[in-house]
C-alpha cells in the first residue's frame, strides 16, 4: 500500500470515528516512512483523535542554543505512535541561560514534565571550537572553568525552580581537532578539553537527582560525524542538523521520554528458530542449527547477547515458539554455544498454539498487563497478526538480514531505563523463585495453609537515599495494585521525605523461597486531624499474598500515634487498577463521598483497629519503629 | 507507480501545512496558506530536500516562493531520470 492511499484510508478511519483503525494505520505509515513530511500529517491526525484515546500526555520543554523546531514534528509523531501525547514548547534561540535562572520565564511557566537542554560546543564555548589553535594552555583552563561553572550554575538553578527531570546534551567534538593530528600528541588538546567539560558535566549530574546526560557526541559519532551536520543550513537558519539526522535527535530523545513517562515494556518475548538461532531445530536438528561466532550464526549469537544484557537490566525474557518442546529444550539446555539457557527465562510457551493466545497466557502466568511486553519474532506474519490482535504489545519490527536484529533490538526505546535499582539487577532471580511459589500454592489445600507455609517477613521503613530510586519507579511504573496511581519523579519523593507532614514508607518481602526487595510503598499527608494516603501500591509480585493489610496496619498505627483522628484516602480507578478496588471497603474505611468515579474512603484511627495478619512476622525500621 | 514531481510537492506540501491536497495548488504562497510562516518554510524545505534527496542553495530557498517557483527549482535540479513532470 502507498503512502498516499494510506493516508486515506487513515482519513475515512477518522472520519467514521474508528480511532483504534487510525492509529494502527497511522503506526503502519511510521514505520513505511517517518519523514519530516510524514511527520506533519500523523501529528495533524492525531491531534484529531487524541480526545477519544488513551494517550499518556506530557509535557517537555526544549532548551537550545540552535534551531531545532524541526525536530520537534518528528518527535511529536514518534511519540504518538508509540501512545504519547507530548505537548512540546521551544525555548526561545540561545536563550537557555535566561530561561533557566529567572524563575518566571516561559519554562516555569509552561511547568513541563520533562526539560531538554539542547547545546552545542560551538554556542556555548565558541573558543574551543573555532580559536583554539590561538589559546594557551591557561586560557583554555579558564574556558573550561567557565563552562563548567555556568553548567553548575544552571542545573543548580533548573533544579530549584523545577521539579521536572532535565536531559542534558554533552559537547560534541569537532570533526578534525584544529591542530590535525597533532592535537592528541598535545598536552592541551582540544578533544581533551571537551572530554574534560564533559566529564564534569557528568559529575553534576549524578550530584542532582533527576539530572540526565544525553551522550550527544556518541550520538553524532554512531550516526557519522562528516555527514551529520549541513553547514548551508548552519549558516543561514543556524540549524546544524543535516534532514536525515534531525529523525536520530528525535528518537535519541524518546529515548529518555520512554522510561520517564513509563511506558516502558517489562517483559521481552521470543520467538526460537531464525530468532533467537539460524535454522529450525525440528528439521535440521540441534547440531545443524546455526548459533556459532561465525556467519551466519553470529547474527544470532549477538542477538542473545543483547537479550542477556536486557536480563541483566531488569527485562524479562519469555519464549513463545512453536515448536516440539524437547526439541527446542536440547538446544537451550545442551547446545554448546547457546549464551541463553533455560534459567534466563521467566515463561515458557513452546507448542504449536496460536501465538496470540500464548501471550496472553504469558502476561497471566507472571501476572504483568499485556502492554508490559513486547514480542520478538522473524516471521512478519506472526508479528502483524500480534500487532492486529494485540495492539498493546510492542511489536519488535525487523529488518530481513538477521544481522541487523540485534541493533533493532537495541534501538527500541521500551527497554531503555534511567537508573537501576537492586532489584532490576536481580529480578531474573524473582521469577525463577516466582515458579516454586505457584507450586506451592499449588500443593497447600487452604489459602492460610498457603500464607504459613510461605513464611513471610515483612519490613517497613521510611524511604532513604537507596531506596529513593526504587520508590520513584514503583510509583511510575505500578499500574494493578495502585490506589491512587499518582507518579513522582526521584526529586519529588525526596522532597516529601524532607517535608514533616509527609510519609514515604517502603516495604519489603522475604519468604522461604527468596527476597522479593521492595515490592510496595505508601506515602501519607497530614493535615490538622487527618492523615490522607497520597499513594499505597503493591508491586505485581506480591498481590494476593496480605501484605497490603500488614502495610496499612502499619498506617493506622502512625496515625494514631501522631494524634489524628481519620485517615483517609482516595480511590482513583483506572483502566488497570481493578485488583485494587475492594481494598479499602474489605478493611474497614467507610465510604466518605464520591466526585467523579473516585471515592474517598475513612477510618476512625481513634477506635478501629486494623490487624497485621498473624502469618506476617513485621520488622520495622528506623523511624517507622520509633512511634 | 509513477508520480510527478509536481504532486510529490503538493503531497508534501499537505502534509506540513496539514492541509488536504486538494487545497493545494501550484499557485499556493505564503500569502494564500496563513499557516506558511518562516518556521513551515524550513520544514517544508526539510521534507522536499529528504523527499527528492537533493540540497537547496541558501539562496534560492531564502525567499519563500509559491509551489509552481518550487517545482522549477526542483526540475532544474533533478536529471529527467529522476522525475516525470
Amino acid at each position: 500500500m502507498t503512502g498516499l492511499s494510506l493516508r486515506q484510508e487513515i482519513d475515512r478511519h477518522i472520519a467514521s470515528n474508528a480511532a483504534a483503525l487510525a492509529a494502527a494505520r497511522l503506526g503502519e505509515l511510521w514505520q513505511k516512512e517517518a519523514s519530516p513530511s510524514t511527520a506533519g500529517f500523523v501529528v495533524s491526525r492525531y491531534e484529531r483523535l487524541r480526545s477519544c484515546m488513551s494517550l499518556l500526555s506530557h509535557r517537555a520543554f526544549i532548551l537550545r542554543s540552535f534551531t531545532i523546531e524541526p525536530v520537534i514534528p518528528l518527535l511529536r509523531a514518534a511519540a504518538f505512535v508509540n501512545g504519547i501525547d507530548l505537548i512540546v514548547q521551544t525555548g526561545d534561540f540561545n536563550a537557555y541561560a535566561q530561561e533557566i535562572l529567572d524563575p518566571a520565564s516561559r519554562l516555569y511557566q509552561f511547568e513541563p514534565d520533562i526539560g531538554i537542554w539542547a547545546l552545542q560546543t560551538r554556542d556555548i564555548a565558541p573558543e574551543l571550537w573555532e580559536q583554539y589553535a590561538d589559546l594557551s594552555p591557561a586560557e583554555t583552563t579558564a574556558i573550561i572553568s567557565r563552562v563548567v561553572t555556568l553548567f553548575r550554575d544552571l542545573i543548580q538553578a533548573f533544579r530549584s525552580y523545577s521539579q521536572a527531570p532535565l536531559i542534558v546534551h554533552t559537547l560534541e567534538m569537532p570533526a578534525l581537532a584544529s591542530q590535525g593530528i597533532l592535537d592528541r600528541q598535545l598536552e592541551a588538546s582540544q578533544a581533551a578539553a571537551v572530554e574534560q567539560i564533559n566529564s564534569e558535566l557528568r559529575n553534576l549530574a549524578k550530584a542532582h537527582i533527576g539530572v540526565y546526560i544525553l551522550d550527544y557526541d556518541a550520538l553524532i559519532a554512531r550516526h557519522g560525524r562528516m555527514r551529520w551536520y549541513d553547514e548551508r543550513k548552519w549558516l543561514v537558519m543556524r540549524m546544524p542538523i543535516a534532514a536525515e539526522h534531525l529523525m536520530d535527535v528525535a528518537n535519541e530523545w524518546l529515548r529518555f521520554v520512554h522510561p520517564l513517562v513509563g511506558k516502558v515494556c517489562k517483559v521481552l518475548v521470543t520467538d526460537l528458530d531464525n530468532t533467537l538461532w539460524g535454522g529450525v531445530v525440528g528439521e535440521d536438528g540441534v547440531e545443524g542449527i546455526k548459533v556459532d561466532s561465525d556467519y551466519p550464526g553470529a547474527a544470532y549469537r549477538t542477538l542473545q547477547r543483547t537479550m542477556l544484557d536486557l536480563y541483566r537490566r531488569g527485562i524479562i525474557l519469555a519464549i513463545c515458539s512453536k515448536n516440539n518442546l524437547s526439541d527446542a529444550m536440547a538446544v537451550l539446555e545442551s547446545h554448546q554455544d547457546m549464551l541463553l539457557r533455560p534459567q534466563h527465562f521467566a515463561a515458557l510457551r513452546i507448542n504449536w498454539d496460536d501465538k496470540v493466545e500464548n501471550l496472553r497466557a504469558i502476561a497471566a502466568e507472571l501476572k504483568v498487563g499485556i502492554d508490559t511486553l513486547a514480542f520478538l519474532d522473524d516471521n512478519p506474519v506472526e508479528r502483524a497478526r500480534v500487532r492486529a490482535e494485540l495492539p498493546a504489545v510492542t511489536v519488535i519490527e525487523l529488518p530481513d538480514d538477521p544481522m541487523g536484529y540485534a541493533q533493532a533490538l537495541r534501538n527500541t526505546p521500551v527497554f531503555e531505563r534511567l537508573s537501576l535499582s537492586n532489584e532490576d539487577h536481580e529480578r531474573g532471580h524473582y521469577y525463577a523463585e516466582q515458579r516454586q511459589r505457584l507450586e506451592l500454592e499449588r500443593n497447600v489445600a487452604s489459602l492460610e495453609g498457603f500464607y504459613e507455609a510461605l513464611q513471610q517477613e515483612v519490613k517497613i521503613a521510611p524511604v532513604s537515599s537507596e531506596t529513593l530510586v526504587r520508590v520513584a519507579q514503583l510509583t511510575q511504573k505500578t499500574n494493578q495494585f495502585n490506589l491512587t496511581t499518582r507518579r513522582y519523579s526521584e526529586q519529588q519523593i525526596a522532597e516529601m521525605a524532607a517535608s514533616p507532614n509527609w510519609g514515604v514508607y517502603t516495604l519489603g518481602v522475604k519468604d522461604r523461597f527468596g527476597d522479593n526487595g521492595i515490592v510496595g510503598v505508601a506515602i501519607s499527608h497530614d493535615t490538622e486531624d487527618v492523615s490522607e494516603i497520597d499513594t499505597f501500591l503493591l508491586s505485581c509480585r506480591v498481590i494476593g499474598r496480605t501484605v497490603e493489610t500488614a502495610l496499612l496496619a502499619f498506617l493506622v498505627k502512625q496515625s494514631r500515634a501522631r494524634g489524628k483522628t481519620y485517615l483517609q484516602g482516595w480511590f482513583i480507578p483506572t483502566k488497570k487498577n481493578t485488583p485494587a478496588k475492594e481494598f479499602y471497603s474489605t478493611h474497614k474505611f467507610r465510604l466518605l463521598t464520591e466526585r467523579g468515579g473516585e471515592t474517598l474512603w475513612s477510618v476512625d484511627v481513634r477506635d478501629t483497629e486494623i490487624a497485621c495478619p498473624p502469618w506476617i512476622r513485621l520488622i520495622l525500621s528506623g523511624e517507622a519503629s520509633a512511634s | 507507480m509513477n508520480i510527478s514531481v509536481c504532486d510529490r510537492v503538493q503531497n508534501i506540501c499537505a502534509d506540513v501545512f496539514a492541509l488536504s491536497i486538494e487545497q493545494i495548488t501550484p499557485e499556493s504562497s505564503p500569502q494564500t496558506i496563513s499557516t506558511w510562516d518562516s518556521l513551515q518554510h524550513l520544514n517544508l524545505v526539510l521534507a522536499i530536500e529528504q523527499e527528492f534527496g537533493t540540497q537547496f542553495a541558501p539562496d534560492e530557498i531564502a525567499p519563500r516562493l509559491s509551489i509552481q517557483a518550487i517545482i522549477d527549482l526542483l526540475a532544474a535540479k533533478l536529471s529527467p531520470s529522476d522525475y516525470s513532470l
